[in-house]
Protein backbone atom coordinates (compact mmCIF):
# COMPACT_ATOMS: atom_id res chain seq x y z
CA UNK A 1 0.00 0.00 0.00
CA UNK A 2 2.71 2.66 -0.65
CA UNK A 3 1.92 5.40 -2.97
CA UNK A 4 3.38 7.27 -5.40
CA UNK A 5 3.30 10.24 -3.00
CA UNK A 6 4.99 8.06 -0.22
CA UNK A 7 7.98 8.02 -3.02
CA UNK A 8 8.78 11.90 -2.86
CA UNK A 9 8.31 12.34 0.57
CA UNK A 10 11.47 9.88 0.99
CA UNK A 11 13.02 11.34 -1.63
CA UNK A 12 12.81 14.70 -0.26
CA UNK A 13 14.31 13.31 3.17
CA UNK A 14 17.25 11.15 1.65
CA UNK A 15 18.01 15.22 -0.35
CA UNK A 16 17.45 16.66 3.20
CA UNK A 17 20.04 14.32 4.66
CA UNK A 18 22.39 15.74 2.19
CA UNK A 19 21.98 18.97 2.31
CA UNK A 20 24.74 20.06 4.51
CA UNK A 21 27.28 19.08 1.70
CA UNK A 22 25.15 21.33 -0.58
CA UNK A 23 24.14 24.61 1.28
CA UNK A 24 27.03 27.16 2.89
CA UNK A 25 27.06 26.78 6.35
CA UNK A 26 25.34 30.59 6.43
CA UNK A 27 22.93 28.84 3.91
CA UNK A 28 22.39 25.87 6.14
CA UNK A 29 21.57 27.75 9.21
CA UNK A 30 18.91 29.62 7.03
CA UNK A 31 17.27 26.92 6.11
CA UNK A 32 17.47 25.25 9.63
CA UNK A 33 15.96 28.31 10.38
CA UNK A 34 12.97 27.59 8.17
CA UNK A 35 12.69 23.90 9.27
CA UNK A 36 11.66 24.74 12.83
CA UNK A 37 9.31 27.10 11.21
CA UNK A 38 7.67 24.38 8.98
CA UNK A 39 7.01 22.46 12.29
CA UNK A 40 5.42 25.83 13.89
CA UNK A 41 3.19 25.87 10.57
CA UNK A 42 2.13 22.20 10.32
CA UNK A 43 0.73 23.15 14.02
CA UNK A 44 -0.87 26.17 12.97
CA UNK A 45 -2.31 24.64 9.73
CA UNK A 46 -3.90 21.74 11.91
CA UNK A 47 -6.15 25.09 13.55
CA UNK A 48 -6.73 27.11 10.16
CA UNK A 49 -7.06 24.52 7.44
CA UNK A 50 -8.17 21.15 9.46
CA UNK A 51 -10.54 22.85 12.40
CA UNK A 52 -11.19 26.26 10.51
CA UNK A 53 -9.63 28.28 13.40
CA UNK A 54 -7.50 31.71 12.89
CA UNK A 55 -4.77 32.21 15.14
CA UNK A 56 -3.11 35.41 15.82
CA UNK A 57 -1.71 34.44 18.65
CA UNK A 58 0.48 31.25 17.93
CA UNK A 59 4.14 33.24 18.51
CA UNK A 60 3.15 33.26 21.50
CA UNK A 61 3.11 29.41 21.66
CA UNK A 62 5.97 29.17 19.33
CA UNK A 63 8.06 31.47 22.42
CA UNK A 64 6.22 29.09 25.23
CA UNK A 65 8.87 26.52 23.83
CA UNK A 66 11.82 28.90 23.05
CA UNK A 67 11.59 30.13 26.38
CA UNK A 68 11.20 26.77 28.09
CA UNK A 69 14.57 26.11 26.64
CA UNK A 70 16.16 29.09 27.74
CA UNK A 71 14.83 28.97 31.53
CA UNK A 72 16.03 25.26 31.82
CA UNK A 73 19.41 26.78 30.91
CA UNK A 74 19.33 29.60 33.30
CA UNK A 75 17.55 27.82 36.25
CA UNK A 76 18.61 23.74 36.09
CA UNK A 77 22.01 23.76 33.79
CA UNK A 78 22.26 20.31 35.08
CA UNK A 79 19.56 19.25 32.77
CA UNK A 80 20.53 21.00 29.76
CA UNK A 81 20.10 18.00 27.85
CA UNK A 82 18.29 17.89 24.68
CA UNK A 83 16.82 14.47 25.27
CA UNK A 84 15.12 16.71 28.35
CA UNK A 85 14.69 20.17 27.01
CA UNK A 86 12.46 19.20 24.49
CA UNK A 87 9.69 17.03 26.96
CA UNK A 88 10.08 20.28 29.18
CA UNK A 89 9.53 22.67 26.05
CA UNK A 90 6.29 19.87 24.82
CA UNK A 91 5.11 20.24 28.46
CA UNK A 92 5.27 23.83 28.88
CA UNK A 93 3.47 24.11 25.64
CA UNK A 94 0.96 21.60 26.52
CA UNK A 95 0.75 24.09 29.42
CA UNK A 96 -0.07 27.26 27.85
CA UNK A 97 -2.10 26.10 25.30
CA UNK A 98 -4.55 24.52 27.37
CA UNK A 99 -5.12 27.68 28.96
CA UNK A 100 -5.10 29.85 26.00
CA UNK A 101 -7.18 26.90 24.05
CA UNK A 102 -9.26 26.82 27.17
CA UNK A 103 -10.57 30.76 26.75
CA UNK A 104 -9.98 30.97 22.99
CA UNK A 105 -12.14 28.14 21.68
CA UNK A 106 -15.12 29.74 23.31
CA UNK A 107 -15.40 31.52 20.25
CA UNK A 108 -14.79 31.16 16.72
CA UNK A 109 -13.93 33.36 13.61
CA UNK A 110 -12.99 37.25 14.02
CA UNK A 111 -13.18 36.88 18.01
CA UNK A 112 -11.26 33.58 18.09
CA UNK A 113 -8.02 35.26 16.26
CA UNK A 114 -8.54 38.23 18.57
CA UNK A 115 -8.21 36.69 21.50
CA UNK A 116 -6.15 34.69 20.79
CA UNK A 117 -3.91 37.82 19.63
CA UNK A 118 -4.85 39.56 22.79
CA UNK A 119 -3.73 36.38 24.92
CA UNK A 120 -0.28 36.19 23.19
CA UNK A 121 0.33 39.76 24.40
CA UNK A 122 -0.38 39.14 27.53
CA UNK A 123 2.32 36.33 27.53
CA UNK A 124 4.46 39.14 25.54
CA UNK A 125 4.15 41.58 28.42
CA UNK A 126 4.86 39.14 31.43
CA UNK A 127 8.47 38.17 29.37
CA UNK A 128 9.13 41.84 29.01
CA UNK A 129 7.78 42.79 32.47
CA UNK A 130 9.38 40.03 34.51
CA UNK A 131 12.60 41.07 33.81
CA UNK A 132 14.62 39.23 37.08
CA UNK A 133 12.97 35.53 35.87
CA UNK A 134 12.97 36.02 31.87
CA UNK A 135 15.86 38.46 31.13
CA UNK A 136 12.88 41.10 29.77
CA UNK A 137 13.48 42.57 26.41
CA UNK A 138 17.15 41.41 26.27
CA UNK A 139 16.06 37.59 26.14
CA UNK A 140 18.14 34.85 27.31
CA UNK A 141 21.02 33.57 25.45
CA UNK A 142 20.91 30.04 24.60
CA UNK A 143 23.99 27.56 24.96
CA UNK A 144 24.79 24.30 22.99
CA UNK A 145 22.73 21.64 24.70
CA UNK A 146 24.33 18.30 25.51
CA UNK A 147 23.14 15.53 22.92
CA UNK A 148 22.48 12.11 24.02
CA UNK A 149 25.49 12.21 26.14
CA UNK A 150 27.82 14.56 23.38
CA UNK A 151 28.60 17.82 24.88
CA UNK A 152 29.31 20.16 22.52
CA UNK A 153 31.11 22.46 25.01
CA UNK A 154 33.98 24.82 23.27
CA UNK A 155 32.05 23.87 19.58
CA UNK A 156 31.03 26.95 17.53
CA UNK A 157 27.51 27.49 16.95
CA UNK A 158 27.60 26.98 12.93
CA UNK A 159 29.84 24.16 13.55
CA UNK A 160 27.16 22.53 15.69
CA UNK A 161 24.60 23.44 13.57
CA UNK A 162 26.35 21.94 10.83
CA UNK A 163 26.74 18.62 12.24
CA UNK A 164 24.98 16.59 14.97
CA UNK A 165 22.25 19.30 15.20
CA UNK A 166 21.07 19.19 11.88
CA UNK A 167 20.57 15.58 11.53
CA UNK A 168 18.18 15.79 14.78
CA UNK A 169 16.20 18.62 13.56
CA UNK A 170 15.53 16.91 10.10
CA UNK A 171 14.39 13.98 12.00
CA UNK A 172 12.64 15.65 13.90
CA UNK A 173 10.53 17.38 10.95
CA UNK A 174 10.33 13.58 9.59
CA UNK A 175 8.50 12.66 12.81
CA UNK A 176 6.38 15.52 13.10
CA UNK A 177 4.98 16.03 9.22
CA UNK A 178 4.57 11.89 9.96
CA UNK A 179 2.44 12.72 13.06
CA UNK A 180 1.05 15.53 11.32
CA UNK A 181 -0.34 13.61 8.72
CA UNK A 182 -1.31 10.69 10.66
CA UNK A 183 -3.29 13.25 12.50
CA UNK A 184 -5.43 14.57 9.56
CA UNK A 185 -6.04 11.57 7.82
CA UNK A 186 -7.68 9.52 10.75
CA UNK A 187 -11.07 9.97 12.40
CA UNK A 188 -9.80 12.69 14.95
CA UNK A 189 -8.75 14.54 11.89
CA UNK A 190 -11.76 13.93 9.96
CA UNK A 191 -13.97 15.06 13.09
CA UNK A 192 -12.30 18.31 13.34
CA UNK A 193 -12.70 18.88 9.39
CA UNK A 194 -16.65 18.22 10.39
CA UNK A 195 -16.77 20.84 13.25
CA UNK A 196 -14.83 23.30 10.13
CA UNK A 197 -17.43 22.24 7.53
CA UNK A 198 -20.44 22.43 9.93
CA UNK A 199 -20.29 22.66 13.26
CA UNK A 200 -24.08 22.46 13.74
CA UNK A 201 -24.13 19.08 11.93
CA UNK A 202 -21.22 18.05 13.70
CA UNK A 203 -22.57 18.81 17.12
CA UNK A 204 -26.00 16.91 16.26
CA UNK A 205 -23.89 13.59 15.43
CA UNK A 206 -22.12 13.09 18.56
CA UNK A 207 -18.99 15.09 18.42
CA UNK A 208 -18.11 17.33 21.23
CA UNK A 209 -17.38 20.60 18.81
CA UNK A 210 -15.80 22.75 21.92
CA UNK A 211 -13.95 19.33 23.58
CA UNK A 212 -12.12 18.81 20.18
CA UNK A 213 -11.74 22.20 18.93
CA UNK A 214 -9.48 22.31 22.41
CA UNK A 215 -7.74 19.13 21.84
CA UNK A 216 -7.18 20.84 17.82
CA UNK A 217 -5.77 23.96 20.19
CA UNK A 218 -3.12 21.86 22.19
CA UNK A 219 -2.24 19.36 19.28
CA UNK A 220 -1.47 23.02 17.39
CA UNK A 221 0.63 24.09 20.55
CA UNK A 222 2.55 21.50 20.80
CA UNK A 223 3.64 21.38 17.56
CA UNK A 224 4.34 24.84 17.68
CA UNK A 225 5.91 24.91 21.12
CA UNK A 226 8.29 22.17 19.44
CA UNK A 227 9.21 24.37 16.69
CA UNK A 228 10.11 27.10 19.39
CA UNK A 229 12.44 24.81 20.86
CA UNK A 230 14.37 23.61 18.31
CA UNK A 231 14.75 27.25 16.97
CA UNK A 232 16.13 28.36 20.23
CA UNK A 233 19.18 26.32 19.35
CA UNK A 234 19.59 27.65 15.60
CA UNK A 235 19.46 30.80 16.68
CA UNK A 236 21.00 30.75 19.93
CA UNK A 237 19.23 33.59 21.83
CA UNK A 238 15.17 34.02 22.70
CA UNK A 239 13.71 37.12 23.08
CA UNK A 240 9.77 38.32 23.88
CA UNK A 241 9.99 39.54 20.22
CA UNK A 242 8.84 36.23 19.27
CA UNK A 243 5.27 36.21 21.54
CA UNK A 244 4.74 39.61 19.82
CA UNK A 245 2.01 39.91 17.20
CA UNK A 246 4.21 40.60 14.72
CA UNK A 247 5.54 37.25 14.83
CA UNK A 248 2.06 35.71 15.25
CA UNK A 249 0.98 37.73 11.56
CA UNK A 250 4.61 36.31 10.06
CA UNK A 251 3.13 32.65 10.77
CA UNK A 252 0.00 33.55 8.96
CA UNK A 253 1.95 34.90 6.25
CA UNK A 254 4.19 32.13 6.00
CA UNK A 255 1.57 29.58 5.97
CA UNK A 256 -0.36 31.56 2.94
CA UNK A 257 2.30 32.04 0.97
CA UNK A 258 2.67 28.05 0.63
CA UNK A 259 -0.65 27.88 0.69
CA UNK A 260 -2.42 26.31 3.69
CA UNK A 261 -5.21 24.86 1.88
CA UNK A 262 -2.27 22.02 0.95
CA UNK A 263 -0.83 19.83 3.75
CA UNK A 264 2.82 20.46 2.69
CA UNK A 265 2.01 24.46 2.39
CA UNK A 266 2.92 25.70 5.66
CA UNK A 267 6.23 23.80 5.12
CA UNK A 268 7.02 25.52 1.40
CA UNK A 269 5.74 28.77 3.18
CA UNK A 270 8.11 28.61 5.71
CA UNK A 271 11.42 27.87 4.35
CA UNK A 272 10.40 30.32 1.65
CA UNK A 273 9.49 33.06 3.71
CA UNK A 274 13.00 32.46 5.97
CA UNK A 275 15.04 33.53 2.60
CA UNK A 276 12.58 36.45 1.49
CA UNK A 277 12.47 37.95 4.72
CA UNK A 278 16.35 37.59 4.78
CA UNK A 279 17.18 38.31 1.17
CA UNK A 280 14.07 41.64 1.76
CA UNK A 281 16.25 42.84 4.59
CA UNK A 282 19.74 42.79 2.49
CA UNK A 283 18.48 44.44 -0.12
CA UNK A 284 16.47 47.39 1.64
CA UNK A 285 16.18 48.84 4.89
CA UNK A 286 12.28 49.15 3.64
CA UNK A 287 11.94 44.92 3.42
CA UNK A 288 8.85 45.21 5.19
CA UNK A 289 7.71 46.83 1.97
CA UNK A 290 8.78 44.09 -0.28
CA UNK A 291 6.66 41.57 2.72
CA UNK A 292 4.26 43.61 2.36
CA UNK A 293 3.86 43.90 -1.21
CA UNK A 294 3.97 39.72 -2.37
CA UNK A 295 1.25 39.52 0.42
CA UNK A 296 -0.42 41.18 -1.62
CA UNK A 297 0.50 39.79 -4.99
CA UNK A 298 0.21 36.39 -3.61
CA UNK A 299 -3.54 37.56 -2.31
CA UNK A 300 -4.93 38.68 -5.88
CA UNK A 301 -2.75 36.32 -8.16
CA UNK A 302 -2.33 33.22 -6.44
CA UNK A 303 -5.02 32.85 -3.46
CA UNK A 304 -3.99 29.41 -3.16
CA UNK A 305 0.09 29.81 -2.46
CA UNK A 306 2.40 28.60 -3.79
CA UNK A 307 2.08 24.66 -3.27
CA UNK A 308 -1.84 25.54 -3.23
CA UNK A 309 -1.16 26.99 -6.86
CA UNK A 310 1.32 23.42 -7.88
CA UNK A 311 -1.39 21.35 -7.21
CA UNK A 312 -3.66 23.13 -8.89
CA UNK A 313 -1.60 23.25 -11.99
CA UNK A 314 -1.25 19.91 -11.82
CA UNK A 315 -5.10 18.84 -11.14
CA UNK A 316 -6.97 21.66 -13.21
CA UNK A 317 -10.31 20.44 -15.09
CA UNK A 318 -9.67 17.11 -14.04
CA UNK A 319 -12.26 16.92 -11.52
CA UNK A 320 -15.57 18.22 -12.80
CA UNK A 321 -18.25 17.78 -10.61
CA UNK A 322 -21.99 17.20 -11.51
CA UNK A 323 -22.69 20.75 -11.72
CA UNK A 324 -19.88 21.30 -14.73
CA UNK A 325 -17.84 23.48 -12.67
CA UNK A 326 -14.54 22.59 -12.53
CA UNK A 327 -12.75 22.22 -8.99
CA UNK A 328 -9.67 21.10 -7.18
CA UNK A 329 -9.89 18.29 -4.84
CA UNK A 330 -7.05 19.24 -2.54
CA UNK A 331 -5.64 16.30 -0.68
CA UNK B 1 -39.42 5.63 25.48
CA UNK B 2 -39.80 9.58 25.11
CA UNK B 3 -42.14 11.52 27.84
CA UNK B 4 -42.50 15.06 27.47
CA UNK B 5 -44.50 16.65 30.32
CA UNK B 6 -45.57 20.44 30.20
CA UNK B 7 -42.85 21.31 28.05
CA UNK B 8 -42.74 25.01 27.17
CA UNK B 9 -40.63 27.48 25.46
CA UNK B 10 -40.41 31.30 24.99
CA UNK B 11 -38.07 33.23 22.41
CA UNK B 12 -38.43 36.76 24.14
CA UNK B 13 -42.16 37.18 25.00
CA UNK B 14 -43.37 35.16 22.01
CA UNK B 15 -44.37 31.68 23.58
CA UNK B 16 -43.49 29.04 20.82
CA UNK B 17 -44.13 26.10 22.51
CA UNK B 18 -46.79 26.26 25.13
CA UNK B 19 -47.36 23.23 28.02
CA UNK B 20 -46.33 20.87 25.41
CA UNK B 21 -47.04 16.98 26.45
CA UNK B 22 -46.77 13.73 24.53
CA UNK B 23 -45.68 10.00 24.91
CA UNK B 24 -43.71 7.83 22.38
CA UNK B 25 -43.82 4.20 22.78
CA UNK B 26 -41.35 1.26 22.02
CA UNK B 27 -41.18 0.87 18.26
CA UNK B 28 -43.98 3.56 17.61
CA UNK B 29 -43.83 5.85 14.60
CA UNK B 30 -45.24 8.95 15.20
CA UNK B 31 -46.17 11.86 13.31
CA UNK B 32 -46.37 15.37 13.97
CA UNK B 33 -48.23 17.66 11.92
CA UNK B 34 -49.42 21.19 11.79
CA UNK B 35 -49.64 24.54 9.63
CA UNK B 36 -46.25 26.18 9.31
CA UNK B 37 -45.43 27.79 11.86
CA UNK B 38 -46.95 25.64 14.59
CA UNK B 39 -43.31 25.00 16.57
CA UNK B 40 -42.37 21.57 15.00
CA UNK B 41 -39.24 22.30 13.81
CA UNK B 42 -38.25 24.07 17.46
CA UNK B 43 -40.50 21.06 19.38
CA UNK B 44 -37.33 18.98 17.21
CA UNK B 45 -34.94 20.98 18.20
CA UNK B 46 -35.60 21.11 21.71
CA UNK B 47 -35.73 17.10 21.82
CA UNK B 48 -32.49 16.88 20.11
CA UNK B 49 -31.21 19.59 22.82
CA UNK B 50 -30.03 21.93 20.05
CA UNK B 51 -31.92 24.74 22.14
CA UNK B 52 -32.93 24.01 25.84
CA UNK B 53 -36.32 24.66 26.97
CA UNK B 54 -37.92 27.82 28.95
CA UNK B 55 -39.48 24.89 31.71
CA UNK B 56 -40.85 21.32 31.66
CA UNK B 57 -39.57 17.79 31.29
CA UNK B 58 -38.22 15.26 28.82
CA UNK B 59 -37.78 12.08 29.85
CA UNK B 60 -35.77 9.79 27.37
CA UNK B 61 -35.50 5.97 28.56
CA UNK B 62 -36.30 6.70 32.36
CA UNK B 63 -33.30 9.53 31.97
CA UNK B 64 -33.96 13.10 32.38
CA UNK B 65 -32.56 15.01 29.59
CA UNK B 66 -34.32 18.15 29.63
CA UNK B 67 -31.02 20.45 30.21
CA UNK B 68 -29.08 17.29 28.90
CA UNK B 69 -26.18 18.75 25.93
CA UNK B 70 -26.82 16.76 22.33
CA UNK B 71 -24.08 14.65 23.14
CA UNK B 72 -25.62 13.27 25.62
CA UNK B 73 -28.81 12.70 24.26
CA UNK B 74 -27.16 11.11 20.78
CA UNK B 75 -25.57 8.42 23.17
CA UNK B 76 -28.31 7.93 24.89
CA UNK B 77 -30.27 7.42 21.41
CA UNK B 78 -31.91 10.17 19.86
CA UNK B 79 -31.11 11.12 17.09
CA UNK B 80 -32.22 13.93 14.10
CA UNK B 81 -32.34 14.81 10.54
CA UNK B 82 -32.04 18.45 9.30
CA UNK B 83 -35.67 20.08 7.27
CA UNK B 84 -32.89 22.15 5.78
CA UNK B 85 -30.21 19.98 4.85
CA UNK B 86 -27.21 20.34 7.02
CA UNK B 87 -23.92 18.35 5.67
CA UNK B 88 -20.40 18.80 5.66
CA UNK B 89 -20.46 19.94 2.30
CA UNK B 90 -16.10 19.80 1.67
CA UNK B 91 -16.27 16.08 2.05
CA UNK B 92 -17.31 13.29 -0.22
CA UNK B 93 -21.04 11.94 0.11
CA UNK B 94 -19.32 8.32 1.69
CA UNK B 95 -17.44 10.72 4.70
CA UNK B 96 -20.08 12.17 5.27
CA UNK B 97 -21.68 8.92 6.42
CA UNK B 98 -18.19 7.76 7.63
CA UNK B 99 -18.15 10.71 10.21
CA UNK B 100 -21.14 9.90 11.31
CA UNK B 101 -19.93 6.08 11.62
CA UNK B 102 -16.65 6.53 13.58
CA UNK B 103 -18.80 9.16 15.85
CA UNK B 104 -21.07 6.23 16.39
CA UNK B 105 -18.82 3.80 17.22
CA UNK B 106 -15.89 6.47 19.19
CA UNK B 107 -13.72 6.00 16.90
CA UNK B 108 -13.24 9.86 16.71
CA UNK B 109 -10.55 9.70 19.79
CA UNK B 110 -8.43 7.77 17.76
CA UNK B 111 -5.75 10.96 16.15
CA UNK B 112 -3.56 7.88 14.38
CA UNK B 113 -4.41 5.33 12.37
CA UNK B 114 -5.58 6.35 9.04
CA UNK B 115 -9.78 6.55 9.00
CA UNK B 116 -9.19 4.48 5.47
CA UNK B 117 -7.95 1.64 7.54
CA UNK B 118 -11.74 1.19 9.01
CA UNK B 119 -12.84 -0.92 5.68
CA UNK B 120 -15.49 -2.28 7.94
CA UNK B 121 -16.62 0.68 8.62
CA UNK B 122 -16.40 1.97 4.75
CA UNK B 123 -18.62 -1.04 3.77
CA UNK B 124 -21.02 -0.17 6.72
CA UNK B 125 -21.87 3.20 5.12
CA UNK B 126 -21.42 1.82 1.52
CA UNK B 127 -24.28 -0.24 2.93
CA UNK B 128 -26.73 2.48 4.34
CA UNK B 129 -26.09 4.41 1.42
CA UNK B 130 -27.26 1.37 -0.55
CA UNK B 131 -30.17 0.97 1.72
CA UNK B 132 -31.18 4.98 0.88
CA UNK B 133 -30.33 4.20 -2.96
CA UNK B 134 -27.36 6.75 -3.12
CA UNK B 135 -24.61 4.33 -2.68
CA UNK B 136 -24.04 5.47 -6.83
CA UNK B 137 -23.05 8.76 -5.52
CA UNK B 138 -20.71 8.39 -2.68
CA UNK B 139 -17.89 10.13 -4.61
CA UNK B 140 -19.77 13.38 -5.01
CA UNK B 141 -19.42 16.34 -2.61
CA UNK B 142 -22.80 17.21 -1.31
CA UNK B 143 -23.20 20.78 -3.08
CA UNK B 144 -22.92 18.77 -6.71
CA UNK B 145 -26.38 16.51 -5.16
CA UNK B 146 -30.29 17.14 -5.94
CA UNK B 147 -31.87 18.77 -3.43
CA UNK B 148 -33.77 15.02 -3.17
CA UNK B 149 -30.90 13.22 -2.61
CA UNK B 150 -29.17 15.92 -0.17
CA UNK B 151 -32.32 15.06 1.84
CA UNK B 152 -31.79 11.54 1.78
CA UNK B 153 -28.54 12.04 2.81
CA UNK B 154 -29.03 13.93 5.74
CA UNK B 155 -31.87 11.07 6.68
CA UNK B 156 -28.85 8.49 5.98
CA UNK B 157 -26.62 10.35 8.24
CA UNK B 158 -29.21 10.57 11.32
CA UNK B 159 -29.80 6.85 10.58
CA UNK B 160 -26.11 6.28 10.98
CA UNK B 161 -26.18 7.06 14.40
CA UNK B 162 -27.99 3.98 15.34
CA UNK B 163 -30.34 5.79 17.64
CA UNK B 164 -32.83 3.69 19.01
CA UNK B 165 -35.08 7.27 18.74
CA UNK B 166 -35.19 8.67 15.35
CA UNK B 167 -36.14 12.54 14.81
CA UNK B 168 -37.72 13.54 10.88
CA UNK B 169 -37.91 16.68 10.62
CA UNK B 170 -39.88 16.61 6.34
CA UNK B 171 -37.68 13.87 5.37
CA UNK B 172 -39.58 14.30 1.78
CA UNK B 173 -39.70 18.03 1.14
CA UNK B 174 -37.74 18.34 -1.56
CA UNK B 175 -37.66 15.22 -2.66
CA UNK B 176 -39.50 14.76 -6.70
CA UNK B 177 -43.12 14.04 -5.69
CA UNK B 178 -43.01 10.74 -7.98
CA UNK B 179 -39.93 9.28 -5.44
CA UNK B 180 -41.73 10.59 -2.24
CA UNK B 181 -43.19 7.65 -1.52
CA UNK B 182 -40.18 5.48 -2.53
CA UNK B 183 -37.75 7.29 -0.21
CA UNK B 184 -40.61 6.73 2.68
CA UNK B 185 -41.12 2.74 2.30
CA UNK B 186 -36.95 2.86 2.21
CA UNK B 187 -36.81 5.17 5.21
CA UNK B 188 -39.78 3.29 7.59
CA UNK B 189 -38.63 -0.34 6.17
CA UNK B 190 -34.87 0.79 7.78
CA UNK B 191 -36.15 2.10 11.05
CA UNK B 192 -38.58 -0.95 11.64
CA UNK B 193 -35.34 -3.56 10.88
CA UNK B 194 -33.96 -1.68 13.46
CA UNK B 195 -36.38 -1.50 15.91
CA UNK B 196 -36.24 2.45 16.15
CA UNK B 197 -38.95 3.99 17.46
CA UNK B 198 -39.44 7.66 15.43
CA UNK B 199 -41.43 10.88 15.49
CA UNK B 200 -41.25 12.70 11.72
CA UNK B 201 -42.87 15.61 10.83
CA UNK B 202 -45.04 15.97 7.81
CA UNK B 203 -46.42 18.07 5.40
CA UNK B 204 -48.08 15.12 2.85
CA UNK B 205 -51.30 13.62 4.73
CA UNK B 206 -50.88 11.21 2.50
CA UNK B 207 -47.61 9.62 3.86
CA UNK B 208 -48.99 10.73 7.13
CA UNK B 209 -51.73 8.06 7.03
CA UNK B 210 -49.44 5.77 5.15
CA UNK B 211 -47.06 4.89 7.44
CA UNK B 212 -47.23 6.49 10.77
CA UNK B 213 -48.97 4.25 14.06
CA UNK B 214 -49.97 7.85 15.71
CA UNK B 215 -50.79 11.66 15.09
CA UNK B 216 -49.63 14.54 17.07
CA UNK B 217 -51.30 17.94 15.59
CA UNK B 218 -49.42 20.90 16.63
CA UNK B 219 -51.45 24.46 16.25
CA UNK B 220 -49.73 27.66 17.58
CA UNK B 221 -47.80 25.90 19.85
CA UNK B 222 -50.22 23.63 21.98
CA UNK B 223 -51.22 19.46 21.07
CA UNK B 224 -54.88 20.24 20.04
CA UNK B 225 -55.27 16.71 18.96
CA UNK B 226 -53.69 12.33 19.11
CA UNK B 227 -54.67 9.63 17.66
CA UNK B 228 -55.25 7.25 14.98
CA UNK B 229 -54.23 9.10 11.57
CA UNK B 230 -57.85 7.90 10.12
CA UNK B 231 -59.68 9.41 13.59
CA UNK B 232 -57.87 12.37 13.20
CA UNK B 233 -58.32 13.50 10.12
CA UNK B 234 -62.29 13.28 10.71
CA UNK B 235 -62.20 15.78 13.55
CA UNK B 236 -63.69 19.10 12.64
CA UNK B 237 -60.96 21.12 14.29
CA UNK B 238 -58.17 19.67 12.66
CA UNK B 239 -59.53 19.61 9.49
CA UNK B 240 -59.89 23.39 9.86
CA UNK B 241 -56.51 23.96 11.05
CA UNK B 242 -54.67 21.54 8.85
CA UNK B 243 -57.40 21.99 5.69
CA UNK B 244 -58.74 25.44 6.38
CA UNK B 245 -62.05 23.87 5.82
CA UNK B 246 -65.00 25.20 8.15
CA UNK B 247 -67.22 22.65 10.11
Amino acid sequence: MLRPKFFVYLGIFILLLFMPKLLPVYQLMLFESGITFAIMGLGFNLLLRYTGLLSFGHGALFATGAYAVGMMGKYFPDLYRIEILIPVALLASLVVSAIFGFICVRHTRIFFSILALALSMVLYALLVKFYDITGGSDGIHIDLPIMFGKSFEGMKRFEFLSGAYYYFLICMFAVCTIFMLAIVNSPFGKALQSIRDNEIRAEMIGIRVRRYRLYSFILSGLFTGMGGALWSFVNGHVTPESAEWIFSGEIVYMTLLGGFMVFEGPIVGAILFTYLKLYAVSITQYWMLIIGATLILLVLLLPEGIAGGFVKLFSRTKKVDDTGTAYVKYK
Amino acid sequence: MLNINDLIKDFGKLRIINSVGFEVKDDEIVSLVGPNGAGKTTLVNLISGHILPTSGKIEFLGHDMTFASPYRRIKRGIARNFQITNLFGDSTVLDNLRICLFSTYGKIKNGIIPASHYRTITEEAIDILGIFGISDKKDLFPPGLSEGDKKILDTAMAFALKSKFLLLDEPTSGVATGDKFKVMDTIIAAIKKEKMACMIIEHDMDIVSDYSDRVLVLSEGEIIASGKPKEIMEQDNVKEILFGVKA
